[in-house]
């Protein structure tokens, strides 16, 4: 009897044995930000279906992404913060930007709706400090005139978690208010002078969403998908523009890309006269000296490239500029890495 | 001859493998401890270890960490629950086994056991869609007209209310641990011989005196055994408490602010934690927090060995 059931066991743990390497044959391994994970992996379901190469993406978090491909654990990372060129030289990494998004600050006020409020850096940089309290704030209402700003406390929400969203955000207030830079700074975590936090875009979605006169900043996609009401906001041109794929794009298109520093940039207040000032694009991650490897993560991308931007757009995502396309594939083949 | 029992070949692989079992817990316990120490070496060495519990910083950009507010947010809330899951657990405890008619006695029990499998994703969910509504509008605003303008109390009431702050938190982990508080508290009152109790009534004694004076005396040790438990588990909860605690580094006065504790600390911030430094000190605060866990059960192991030898005297 008992041979018989160490005999069924042996048995079954041979069998499974060869199912699990049959399949390692034709896989992408990549890991990093959680922002672009739905996308990828729609692309990723595409894209098995087309050609049948399997692209595992996993949904880790930016530093994560960095810390894998820097030991070359996975066959890609994934990044919301451009990595900067001495780092990734120190590293031996490639990089390129995938994908765009965009956070907006959602607020949430009786009475007020989508895209009614305007606010300027200043002022989202004094509210975030903690400085400007009330919603009847005489800086806030000389900026509103038409809306009838209630006398009660702001309720600040920010991110709990280390969040590449929070690095796009804090990254813009620091390039436009001084105050916050020398305050608080910028990272993918900062000590909030203000404010409780949330967990995740969807944790600082909900606690706006439930908490009466509070504001907070999601990705774009979280602020849709919640209907909350976003803000306008005054970009460098002096305009107040809502957040939409346009101004987005115009965003992207204005920003300053550069192949000579690895797609090194921030997208935030960007110049263009209807640019959205709070976008970012998310980064992909390689390691140089894999070659074969990076021309199999290079084929999926551009696919994604080519075929990609339909699903994008549906999953409130940006998808590059036809120029930065160009230059990214410029870029690759410089790298002799042509698809 | 002597028969050879001892040297019974299935005897001597059960010890072995009964050994290993138990020797194993020893091993894995060490090996945590020594991985902790060795990943938060560099913070160590750069914060040293009383500097980094009594400093109140945590901020990523700076790279300047502190303990201090993740250590005041678990030891608060924590103490809290427990403020409130005992007392409910002891009379729940109470009422099953003394006072409830015996067809009462199932159901309870059972919801009871059955308030402890609910996975704590569950409870963060229910906290924050139910209860952190219902404090905001109803609970927190009620005692902050109640209390609020008392001194030195009044200072724990204030605040805008929000329900997402130390005291849903601890309402939340109250009702984590009453389960277990409650289902040790009923065993032990089982415990206490029904000849005892029997005497006690026969010589006129009303239920509470009962209650009183034979079966909370008789039953102690098993509920603080049973406190001592939950404790374990107050502090270590994390999902839970993330969703309604609010996750702030701050130590505050009031009930009604956000905090933080360590668990949700790691929770939160590890996968994003991108410097060696911030990595470090969340091993760090993984360790303080180890520390603590077993300074407290350490505590806890001590009175109830003293008080379990003045019993048996």
């Amino acid at each position: 009897m008992k041979i018989k059931i160490f005999g069924l066991v042996l048995a079954l743990l041979t069998a499974l044995v060869p199912l699990q390497t049959a399949d390692a044959a034709e896989t992408l391994n990549g890991a990093g930000a959680s922002f672009p994970y739905p996308l990828y992996s729609a692309w990723a379901y595409a894209y098995q279906k087309a050609t049948g190469v399997r692209v595992n993406y996993q949904s880790i978090g930016s530093g994560g992404g960095q810390r894998q491909i820097v030991e070359r654990t996975v066959d890609f990372g994934a990044s919301d913060d451009p990595v900067a060129p001495a780092q990734l030289k120190k590293d031996t990494l490639l990089q390129f930007p995938a994908v765009i998004g965009a956070i907006t600050p959602v607020v949430n006020l009786p009475g007020v709706k989508d895209g009614q409020l305007r606010l300027d850096a200043e002022a989202l940089c004094r509210i975030f400090l903690g400085e400007i309290k009330r919603w009847d704030d005489a800086r806030l209402t000389a900026m509103n005139p038409g809306l009838k700003l209630p006398g009660k406390e702001i309720t600040v929400i920010h991110r709990a978690d280390g969040s590449g969203t929070t690095a796009i955000f804090t990254h813009y207030l620091s390039e436009t208010c001084n105050a916050w830079k020398t305050k608080t700074g910028e990272g993918k975590a900062v000590q909030w002078p203000a404010g409780i936090g949330g967990k995740g875009n969807e944790g600082v979605a909900n606690y706006v969403k439930r908490t009466s006169h509070s504001i907070g900043y999601v990705e774009f996609a979280y602020a849709k998908q919640n209907k909350l009401a976003s803000v306008s906001l005054k970009n460098r041109a002096g305009n107040f523009v809502e957040p939409s794929f346009a101004s987005f794009e115009n965003a992207a298109e204005t920003a300053g890309f550069d192949a000579n520093k690895d797609f090194h940039a921030w997208l935030t207040n960007a110049p263009g006269k209807n640019a959205w000032p709070i976008a970012g694009a998310t980064f992909i991650l390689l390691a140089k000296e894999k070659i074969d490897v990076n021309k199999k993560t290079i084929q999926f991308f551009d696919w994604a490239f080519e075929q990609g931007d339909d699903t994008a757009r549906k999953l409130v995502y940006v998808p590059l500029p036809p120029a930065l396309k160009n230059k990214i594939r410029a870029y690759w083949k410089s790298k002799g890495l042509s698809p | 001859m002597a028969v050879p029992q001892k040297k019974d070949p299935l005897d001597r692989l059960f010890m072995i493998v009964t050994a290993t079992a138990a020797i194993s817990v020893i091993v894995i316990l060490t090996g945590i401890f020594v991985v902790l120490l060795s990943e938060s070496s560099l913070a160590i060495s750069r914060f040293g270890f009383f500097r980094f519990l009594a400093s109140t910083d945590w901020n990523p950009v700076t790279e300047s960490f502190g303990a201090a507010t993740a250590v005041f947010g678990t030891i608060v809330t924590t103490l809290i629950a427990l403020l409130i899951a005992v007392p409910t657990a002891v009379g729940i405890a109470v009422f099953v086994t003394e006072i409830a008619p015996d067809f009462l006695k199932g159901p309870i029990g059972i919801a009871i056991e059955l308030l402890a499998a609910i996975p704590s994703i569950i409870y963060g969910m229910w906290g924050l869609f139910t209860l952190a509504p219902l404090m905001a509008q109803h609970v927190e605003p009620f005692l902050q007209r109640t209390f609020g303008d008392l001194p030195i109390v009044g200072a724990l009431f204030q605040g805008t209310p929000m329900g997402i702050d130390i005291f849903s938190a601890s309402v939340i982990l109250s009702i984590m641990i009453i389960p277990f508080t409650a289902s040790i508290a009923r065993d032990s009152f089982n415990l206490t011989p029904a000849v005892v109790k029997e005497s006690a009534y026969g010589i006129g004694a009303t239920k509470w005196e009962v209650v009183k004076s034979v079966v909370l005396p008789y039953s102690k040790l098993g509920v603080f055994g049973g406190v001592v438990l939950s404790l374990g588990r107050a502090l270590g909860e994390t999902m839970a408490v993330a969703f309604v605690l609010g996750n702030n580094h701050v130590i505050t006065a009031s009930l009604f602010d956000a905090a933080s504790t360590i668990t949700v600390t790691l929770a939160n911030e590890f996968t994003e934690a991108d410097s060696d430094i911030y990595l470090s000190s969340l091993f760090y605060l993984a360790l303080v927090l180890f520390l603590l866990s077993f300074i407290i059960l350490a505590i806890a192991k001590f009175v109830l060995l003293r008080a379990e030898k003045r019993y048996s005297r």
